[in-house]
């Protein structure tokens, strides 16, 4: 965070090894803007350019001299810190990279050369560069051996998958998880509505298995992990794939198009006033009585100027959060159903300023929930078919989940 | 494993020796533990090139883990160490024979790492032998030291016919090494003469089937490649499309924005009209995707976006929404959104668009507010038809009485009022209304050029054009001229007494106390006409103007094609041509410039003709075209100083006066209250750079001189703000040279292309504001075309 270098690797002799000052006097510490998260990430310092993404409290730069492609440099770095969390326990930190900097340095020799980037999958790393390196002479003509079978997968044309797994019980989880996002104007017009979704898969397999997903829609906006047969789909509009083993996101999907929305909100604030503001929220569920959704949380912006608020709500939990400068609304449990809405009103009260001339900007309400077992996008898995040559018995398992992305009403 | 951490933890005195007595012990896993605190003592940054030969001692192993480290502390240290590198060739060599197919990939990898010509001359055979080797993984990395080779020794490469070898692995069976042949060959052809990637219908088939196999950055390269081909045949064209068609679903977003590159490219040569238009509608879904991802990914895709929908509105103009701006997204990502909102607003979609932009207009980043009142003007002056509906929403925008509103509404309203002459000159009274808020020069000059424009409209034109004529000498220049024109066409539309004597005032001050010499010349040519004819004068001055043409920005077409077959590269991002900042194929060390070399000997200022840099008028200005042009003399100067003096003491033994004749003096001692300044732009060491004279003619000593540019056409700004000259005495002259950069954050279309506002500060006087004139030549390339509606002003 204060722009001391964690770890760095050179892979071109043309950039100069000092950039980390450059970086720290002219972005980090740039006077520019107040906050450098509004800075653009791509900028041109000297004859340099740098291209800088945040993880926590860890920034991953990349400096170049050329012509770059620089979607491929985020997309990298992404992968990058990705890689990190699936070698350090889920965790990419400025201490797990302390940690562990001859590994990382290891891997940062691996993923890229010369600038350009090689094997990143961290299920394919995983095959040939461990957490420990081998020592005894005895391992070492077995991992010869080894060697030549980890390379000869990982440059092929599956090399996401080793052939030699084996389970017991063969099993298959698919969750697809969708985001909706909405904007609505005060007067309750949709200005703007998507859902993005994406479909999770654990797969827990035996041998080299051909799985094939039917999809109930045929969605036009979707990409897919590099273990799906594009152009069978162009022309099948069949999902099929060999799967890699254990967790992947099988693919993501954007739609804009007949979206059930899972919440209405009805807002109604009144500036009575230079002391008092009235809000009035009315939440109604868009889902029917068979679902529920758990963990709503609706936050009503309020002015910075607020002293304390009266809350009245007739389900859940609400009070002013004199941090966030808002009301928090929480319900727990929120039951779908027509007849079911909620409200809450509450009695604002300001103090009285002299200075500030300008008018509340008024930012939106946003609301934050999960929907178990809920599509929005009505996306449905029709079949789930898996083929190996041993033909064993695989479990099948498919859940829905549907979450608030950025769910926001205008006041 | 408890952790490295504790590698760092030593920082003790005597370091060093401590390593070197601990690298020579002979149980393996201390020394390999002193190899991991040597290598965590190279990562904060200290000197470990010292103990050299006792860590490549610890490099015959066969401890893979112990070994990589080794490579790695090689890498860093060979070129410090050439003499001494040569102790690792044996272990490289052999490694590159190693059983172990990981073993020999890393011995090449590594020593194309080392730039050491002993090291390069010994990779030669190895590297000959691992093209060939059986094992993919040993090819692929063969295939890429090939261009590191030739980055370090072209001739050698060629010499022994890797090139050749390289072409050949674009047939290996295996997609990785294709696709690794690809990249290297492509990075080879940067800095080469010949066409490394000529297309013949079988390399191009080879590599299209390889796309459907390799890694997500192997189809990277194989896109970029393909988009650098220079396809002529409509079968190839075709072929093409259809097999990179379906990696515009792939997850990885640089793989889907380079096939949208391959597709956009390949459309010229398609003639059916249907599938043109399928293959346009297919381009749509995958770029928004792009803008689901990450706030970087996000700003990538939109200026990318920026440029396709200029070229091919068509592939987005139904998904407008997408484009609006979430309360929560970066502010960079806001000013984007923005940008492709105005271009893809039409009469279909204005109303929904307008809602949004009024909304925007009551956010609280004050940039994006002004945007986004900028934009409303855009659509005004665009869409005809919805022109109305825009001036509505300005003036509900400006009763709301915010100031920076009301500003950025009044330049606006001015464009529009142009865009479309004697049709909202009803509102002028609600502008009037505001005038007092108006502090910045660009409302104020906009204002007063309403009011002399319609001055026979506005009952109290004479009353509000002197209320702005009280503080004339201190007004800003382009304020400045606009007033003396607004004097004259009131003047010669109701010529009354009161009217007169305000134009005998202004023209006065305008052509005897001002060093201005634009606001001069304006002044004398107005005296000139209005005693000789006024009737030549009233035809002259209220002339008919030509109607302005559209608002939006628009690109030179070439530029645009250029940035189009850059797409997803940091020329696109920059929208501007690569060569303008690829400093990659020129690498030669420049001498750093110190402080004390630019120390330049008094010399006379004086406001000689010529000297002059007012702000110019819509047609550059005489200072515009006289502005410094390549001051190769001056270079000359620089590189012959010897750097390695202090620094001379100021006004010293200062260096042969350089040519400052050729700055322009943007300040005089009159106006700077004793502080003269000459300024100019050039270029220096292959870089844009701003020079600057400054002249103390104070009783006190200046120092802390810092400097910043307003956002310009360009986006041109100095990559730091501190001028470096040493404190200057009463009477002394020193110059500094700033060096700049483009930053397109920075970029503001709708200032004028031929000057940048300059503010400088010392710690004594506070800040001073200029502007000097500049021309684009000295970005080397073209830049971003300015928009028409710069010309807004004058006759």
């Amino acid at each position: 965070m204060k722009g001391d270098i964690l770890i760095q690797r050179t892979y071109r002799d043309d950039v100069e090894r000092n950039l980390a000052s450059t970086f720290r006097t002219h972005i980090l510490n740039s006077r520019e803007v107040d906050n450098i998260a509004n800075l653009t990430p791509v900028r041109v310092l000297g004859s340099c350019s740098f291209m800088y993404m945040r993880h926590g409290d860890v920034y991953i730069l990349g400096v170049t001299k050329s012509n770059a492609n620089v979607m491929m440099a985020f997309e990298f770095m992404t992968n990058v810190v990705t890689l990190c969390k699936a070698y350090f326990g889920g965790e990419c930190s400025e201490q797990s990279i302390k940690n562990n900097f001859v590994l990382i340095y290891e891997l940062l020799d691996e993923i890229m050369d010369f600038g350009y980037p090689q094997i990143v999958d961290p299920s394919i790393l995983k095959q040939y560069i461990f957490q420990k390196g081998f020592i005894t002479e005895a391992a070492k003509a077995k991992r010869d051996v080894e060697a030549q079978n980890a390379t000869l997968q990982v440059t092929g044309a599956v090399g996401w998958r080793t052939d030699n797994i084996k389970y017991k019980k063969n099993e298959v989880f698919l969750d697809i998880v969708e985001q909706v996002n909405m904007l609505m104007s005060s007067k309750g017009t949709v200005l703007r509505c998507d859902v993005n979704g994406k479909i999770v898969m654990k797969v827990f397999l035996s041998g080299m298995p051909d799985v094939k997903l039917g999809l109930n829609e045929s969605l036009e906006d979707v990409t897919f992990h590099q273990c799906v047969n594009l152009g069978k789909f162009n022309t099948e509009k069949v999902v099929s794939f060999v799967p890699p083993d254990g967790e992947f996101e099988l693919m993501k999907y954007r739609c804009q198009e007949g979206i059930s929305l899972p919440f209405l909100v009805t807002p109604l604030i009144s500036e009575l006033g230079r002391t008092r503001m009235q809000v009035n929220v009315k939440v109604k569920a868009g889902f029917g009585s068979k679902d529920f959704a758990l963990n709503v949380v609706i936050t009503i912006p309020v002015p910075d100027t607020t002293a304390k608020a009266e809350i009245q709500t007739d389900i859940g939990k609400a009070k002013y959060d004199s941090k966030k400068h808002a009301l928090v609304w929480k319900i727990k449990r929120f039951n779908g159903g027509g007849a079911t809405d909620h409200k809450l009103a509450a009695n604002v009260e300001l103090i009285a300023t002299t200075r500030d001339k300008k008018a509340w900007s008024r930012p939106p309400i946003s609301m934050n929930f999960q929907v178990p077992m809920y599509s929005a996008s009505g996306l449905r898995v029709s079949y789930l078919k898996v083929w190996e040559k041993s033909s064993y018995k695989v479990e099948k398992w498919v859940r829905k989940v549907c979450k608030s992305g950025d769910y926001s009403i205008r006041t | 494993m408890s952790g490295d951490g504790k590698y760092f933890s030593t920082t003790k005195k005597g370091e060093i020796h401590e390593l070197k007595e601990e690298l020579r012990v002979l149980d393996k896993s201390r020394r390999k533990d002193a190899v991991k605190k040597v290598i965590a003592a190279m990562t904060v940054g200290k000197d470990v090139s010292p103990i050299f030969p006792d860590v490549v001692n610890c490099m015959q192993t066969d401890d893979l883990e112990l070994k990589k480290l080794v490579y790695l502390y090689l890498i860093n240290y060979a070129k410090s160490q050439p003499d001494l590198a040569i102790m690792a060739v044996n272990t490289f060599v052999k490694d590159s024979q190693d059983p172990n197919p990981l073993i020999r990939a890393l011995a090449v990898r590594t020593m194309g790492c080392i730039r050491v010509d002993k090291i390069t001359e010994y990779l030669c055979d190895p590297l000959q032998r691992c093209l060939k080797d059986d094992d993919p993984y040993v090819r692929k990395t063969a295939a890429v030291c090939v261009a590191k080779l030739y980055d370090i020794n072209p001739e050698l490469v060629e010499d022994r016919g890797f090139l050749d070898l390289l072409k050949d692995l674009l047939a290996d069976s295996n997609p990785m090494v294709v696709a690794n042949a690809v990249a290297a060959l492509a990075d080879i052809r940067e800095t080469s003469t010949q066409d490394l990637l000529v297309l013949t219908n079988q390399s191009l088939f080879k590599l299209l089937r390889a796309l459907n196999e390799c890694t997500e950055w192997g189809q990277v390269y194989i896109l970029d490649a393909i988009a650098k081909m220079q396809i002529k045949e409509a079968k190839d064209a075709e072929s093409i499309v259809e097999r990179v068609v379906p990696r515009l679903q792939h997850a990885n977003s640089a793989v889907v924005l380079s096939a949208v590159k391959v597709v956009l490219l390949q459309l010229p040569l398609i003639a059916d009209e249907a599938a043109t238009k399928a293959l346009i509608k297919k381009l749509g879904p995958p770029l928004v995707t792009l803008l689901s991802e990450e706030a970087e990914v996000q700003y990538v895709a939109l200026r990318n976006i920026n440029l396709i929908v200029q070229k091919h509105p068509e592939v987005l103009s139904h998904e407008i929404k997408v484009f609006f701006c979430k309360y929560n997204d970066p502010i960079y990502v806001k000013l984007e959104k923005l940008d492709i909102m105005i271009a893809l607003a039409n009469e279909r979609n204005i109303d929904q668009v307008l809602l949004e932009l009024k909304e925007y207009a009551t956010e609280v980043d004050v940039d994006f507010v002004r945007k986004a009142v900028r934009a409303i003007g855009r659509c005004a002056v665009t869409l005809e038809r919805a022109a109305e509906r825009c001036i509505n929403v300005l003036l509900e925008l400006i009763k709301q009485k915010v100031n920076y509103v009301v500003q950025e509404a009044v330049v606006v309203i001015k464009d529009i009022f142009r865009r479309y002459p004697n049709r909202y000159e009803s509102i002028i009274a609600t502008l009037c209304d505001s005038l007092d808020s108006l502090d910045e020069p660009e409302a104020r000059a906009s204002m007063v050029w309403i009011i002399g424009e319609y001055a026979e409209r506005i009952d109290n034109a004479d009353e509000l054009l002197e209320s702005f004529l009280e503080a004339f000498p201190e007004e800003n220049a382009a304020v400045q001229l606009q007033l003396v024109t607004a004097a004259v066409k009131l003047f010669l539309k109701n010529p009354q007494p009161r009217a007169q004597q305000m134009i005998q005032l202004v023209l006065t001050y305008a052509t005897q106390e001002t060093d201005n010499p634009d606001l001069r010349d304006r002044a004398y040519v107005y005296w000139r006409l209005l005693s000789s004819d006024p009737e030549a004068a009233r035809a002259v001055v209220l002339a008919e103007k030509p109607v302005i043409s559209q608002g939006t920005a628009t690109m030179d077409p070439q530029l645009l094609a250029t940035l189009l077959g850059n797409l997803s590269t940091l020329s696109s991002v920059y929208h501007l041509p690569p060569s303008s900042f690829v400093t990659r194929a020129v690498h030669t060390p420049a001498p750093s410039l110190d402080n004390g070399a630019l120390l330049r000997e008094r010399t006379a200022t004086d406001d000689g003709a010529g000297s002059s840099a007012g702000v110019s008028d819509g047609a550059p200005s005489p200072a515009a075209t006289a502005a410094p042009q390549q001051s190769s003399s001056l270079i000359g100067d620089l590189l012959d100083l010897d750097i390695s003096d202090p620094p001379p003491a100021p006004a010293a033994a200062a260096p042969p006066p350089p040519s400052v004749d050729e700055l322009v003096e943007v300040v005089n001692a009159q106006s700077g209250k004793g502080l003269a300044i000459k300024a100019g732009f050039s270029r220096e060491n292959n870089g844009p750079v701003f020079l600057l004279q400054l002249a103390n003619g104070t009783q006190q000593s200046l120092d802390g001189f810092m400097l910043q540019f307003n956002k310009n056409t360009h986006g041109i700004a100095p990559t730091s703000q501190v001028v470096s000259v040493p404190p200057l005495g009463p009477g002394e002259t020193a110059g500094a040279s700033v060096p700049l950069t483009v930053n397109p954050a920075l970029i503001n279309p709708a200032a004028n292309p031929n000057v940048i506002q300059v503010a400088i500060r010392n710690n004594q006087q506070g800040v001073l504001y200029f502007t000097s004139a500049c021309k684009p030549e000295i970005l080397t390339a073209p830049a971003p075309s300015a928009t028409p509606l710069d010309d807004f002003f004058g006759l």
